[in-house]
């Protein structure tokens, strides 16, 4: 894992051999009169796995949101593995790219949502399948190769050929995960993945997502409510409140040892 | 297309009343669909099997045969025997539009009423509200609000509707239209009357939408004029 | 002498034959061939107004429009005459599937936009995460689930069409309800040809209204 430097703007030194995965630069994201984002600037390297938390409204949903191209930032710049994700700065301008490169940036990004978001007219195997088919353009045969594979990861190996609305909550989400991970993402972003689910079914989604961390290196950016899960799979933790970054460092020097008084505040509520 | 304005100039009175007649069996059949649908929207909600089960048959009735069939009834069948009941054309044509889209104004009146949450019925039989007291000063407003809008789209059908009426000798403003076109030419006449009939629906419409407005700022769900207007200033809007 | 009888099945066994003709060569053919000029261009219209350029979306909204609140009595009239004036020799029954399958495609376009509009803002944004372009996202995705929502209701929309082929008589197109008509202005005698006209509409609308709403509880996801 790469070192630690620890921050309030989450401007963390690169040390040599570091990607940059992420990196805002002066994002700003208004809606309407509502500011949400202001000035925001933080790097996530190749291979961080980042939990951001904080009271609602904060933000924290917005940057993921940002990240995967769901919503336009008003101002700045975006920019994974260094290259511009929606706008570049061309002769002191902020200029919009064309939508063929947002796709291509796209591609290298995927997203497990709170509410699933499986497609009811399609069989589990066909929505694993949907994506690496038509955009990645694989063969058939590979990508349902994979998308057993896949399953059997998951823990659904006999699930392949029935509907969403005949799984449990938990078992979409897990087919949900699957088809994220389909696309080989180097990106995965985790909306509050578990905040629709019954308790009971909360372990083996988060179990599936533990296995993930600890056998790829996909680089995650997770929102979450569920702090253990934090404390085992993140190495690094950001505070978020009014759209700016409060507090970030490890999960044990957030979790154990807030330095902030809004940190505190917010830990003591929710634990 | 100046002799057609002047052709258009002569006939001007007899487009005028065709257009009458129009507005007549639109309004006419509109006044006595509301009946029906209300009188039919209600029965079939009640608990009588009997009275349900006729009202039911009813509406089926009157949806299920063509509008043309039932005008035919009443202009070609009463008149002979053994009815003898001969009715004036411009009646038979209130009177058929009325049943007609009544029958399915009464889907919509069913509709409303079961749609108006369970909790007012509930709380009307807290309050020891009589069945009339409960359907005139509870539910019935508050399904009004949500029926209008439904009801619009049958108000416009029924105006597209009377433009069939001219085969039972009803001189309105299409029979109007068709005399014009031998004067004129076809796309003058007929344009004319897309744009007549299509004004008429326009301004049934906004007559509708002004009157869902209304009916529901008496129920509160939008703010009153009066108090809007006051935000407004203090906004300084 | 008049016959004063209140039915006379002599009658009702004279026309029905004629009737039952006209409403398989006329009734059936019409409803059929229109619905399904309807149900793929209410389909076009619907993704015109939700994807092309705004104007050209307006424009079409606005003809669409117009078709939707004017009578059909008045279209069927204008079309044929129309082509009349033209010197265009078209089968007048060609011109009543025509124009019944325009003014029933505006409303369809209609039905097809709540359904569209009904899928759910979380399906979009799965075919984003998952890089989907636009064509594979409305043909795998998006229209599949707005027409399992929009069947029911174009359903009663063809049921709707069904009874009102009859106003092809004004463009002189011989169907079940002219056939009477004329039946009972040649013997004085319409009491018989008029009902046997509504209880085969009502016959043939009543039980598949009845299936619709079936499927429609069946459809639901």
């Amino acid at each position: 894992m790469p070192t630690e430097h620890r921050t309030h703007t989450g401007a963390i030194e690169l040390a040599d051999g570091d990607v940059p995965a992420i990196r805002f630069q002066h994002v700003v994201k208004r809606f309407g009169d509502h500011t949400v984002l202001d000035d925001l600037n933080f790097t996530v390297r190749k291979g961080d796995r980042v939990t951001l938390i904080g009271p609602s409204g904060s933000g924290k949903t917005t940057i993921l949101r940002l990240v995967m191209t769901l919503e336009e930032a008003t101002d700045g710049f975006i920019l994974i593995d260094d290259r511009p994700l929606t706008h570049v700065e061309r002769e002191g301008r902020r200029v919009a790219l064309k939508e063929k490169h947002r796709t291509e940036m796209r591609k290298r990004i995927g997203m497990v949502f709170q509410q699933f978001n499986l497609f009811p007219n399609m069989t589990v195997l066909e929505n694993i399948t949907e994506a690496p088919v038509h955009v990645l353009r694989r063969p058939k045969g590979e990508a349902i190769r994979r998308a057993h594979e896949l399953l059997e990861q998951v823990g659904l190996p006999d699930k392949a050929d029935a509907h969403p609305s005949a799984l449990s909550g938990g078992q979409q989400q897990r087919v949900a995960i699957a088809r994220a991970l389909a696309m080989d993402p180097e990106i995965l972003l985790l909306d509050e993945v578990t905040s629709a689910l019954d308790p009971e079914v909360v372990g083996e989604v988060l179990g599936i997502l533990r296995d993930v961390a600890a056998n790829t290196d996909v680089t995650m950016l997770i929102v979450t409510h569920e702090m253990q899960f934090a404390r085992d799979v993140s190495n690094r933790v950001m505070m978020f409140d009014g759209g700016r970054i409060v507090e970030e460092g490890t999960p044990e020097q957030i979790f154990s040892d807030p330095q902030e008084q809004r940190t505190r505040d917010f830990l003591s509520a929710v634990s | 297309m100046t002799e057609h304005l002047d052709a258009l100039a002569r006939a001007l009175p007899r487009i005028l009343d065709g257009l009458l007649i129009t507005i007549e069996l639109t309004l006419g059949g509109a006044a006595v669909a509301l009946a029906v649908a209300v009188a039919l929207g209600l029965l079939v909600r009640t608990h009588n099997l009997l009275i349900r089960g006729a009202a039911r048959v009813v509406i089926e009735f009157f949806r299920g045969t063509s509008l043309l069939v039932q005008l035919f009834f009443l202009f070609f069948v009463l008149p002979l025997p053994p009815f003898y009941l001969e009715i004036e054309p411009v009646a038979v044509g209130i009177i058929g539009l009325g049943l007609n889209y009544g029958a399915y104004g009464a889907e919509v009146v069913r509709g409303s009423i079961g749609a108006v949450p369970r909790e007012q019925w509930e709380a009307t039989t807290a309050l020891s509200m009589t069945k009339f007291q409960r359907m005139t000063r509870v539910i019935f407003p508050q399904a009004w609000a949500l029926m209008i809008p439904s009801l619009n789209n049958l108000l416009i059908q029924l105006l597209k509707g009377t433009a069939v009426v001219y085969l039972i000798t009803i001189v309105d403003l299409t029979a109007e239209l068709n005399k014009l076109r031998i004067e004129t030419d076809v796309f003058f006449a007929y344009s004319l009357g897309l744009v007549l009939y299509f004004a008429l629906a326009w301004l049934l419409s906004t007559g509708m939408n002004a009157l869902e407005r209304r009916a529901t700022r008496r129920l509160g769900r939008g703010p009153a004029r009066r108090i809007r207007r006051r935000a407004r200033a203090e906004v300084g809007a | 002498m008049i016959d004063t009888s209140f039915w006379n099945w002599d009658h009702a066994w004279a026309v029905l034959p004629d009737m039952l003709w006209a409403f398989l060569r006329v009734t059936l053919v019409v409803t059929i061939a229109a619905s399904a000029i309807a149900a793929v261009l209410g389909l076009a219209i619907a993704l015109v107004r939700r994807t092309a350029p705004r104007p050209v979306a307006a424009v079409v909204t606005g003809i669409m429009n117009v078709i939707r609140m004017t009578p059909l009595v008045v279209q069927l009239l204008f079309a044929l005459y129309g082509l009349l004036a033209i010197g265009a020799e078209v089968p007048s029954i060609a011109i009543a599937i025509v124009v019944f399958g325009i003014h029933y495609a505006t409303y369809m376009a209609d039905v097809y936009r709540a359904g569209i509009d009904a899928v759910p803002r979380g399906q979009w944004e799965a075919t984003v995460a998952l890089s989907m372009s636009r064509g594979r996202t409305w043909r795998a995705v998006v229209i599949p689930q707005a027409l399992r929502a929009t069947a029911p209701a174009l359903g009663n929309y063809v049921i709707s069409m069904f009874k009102e082929t009859p106003f092809v008589s004004v463009i002189f197109v011989h169907d079940m309800v002219r056939t009477a008509q004329l039946y009972g202005g040649e013997h004085f005698r319409y009491i018989e040809a008029i009902t046997l006209a509504g209880l085969l509409f009502l016959a043939a609308s009543y039980p598949t209204s009845l299936l619709i709403a079936r499927l429609e509880k069946r459809l639901a996801y």
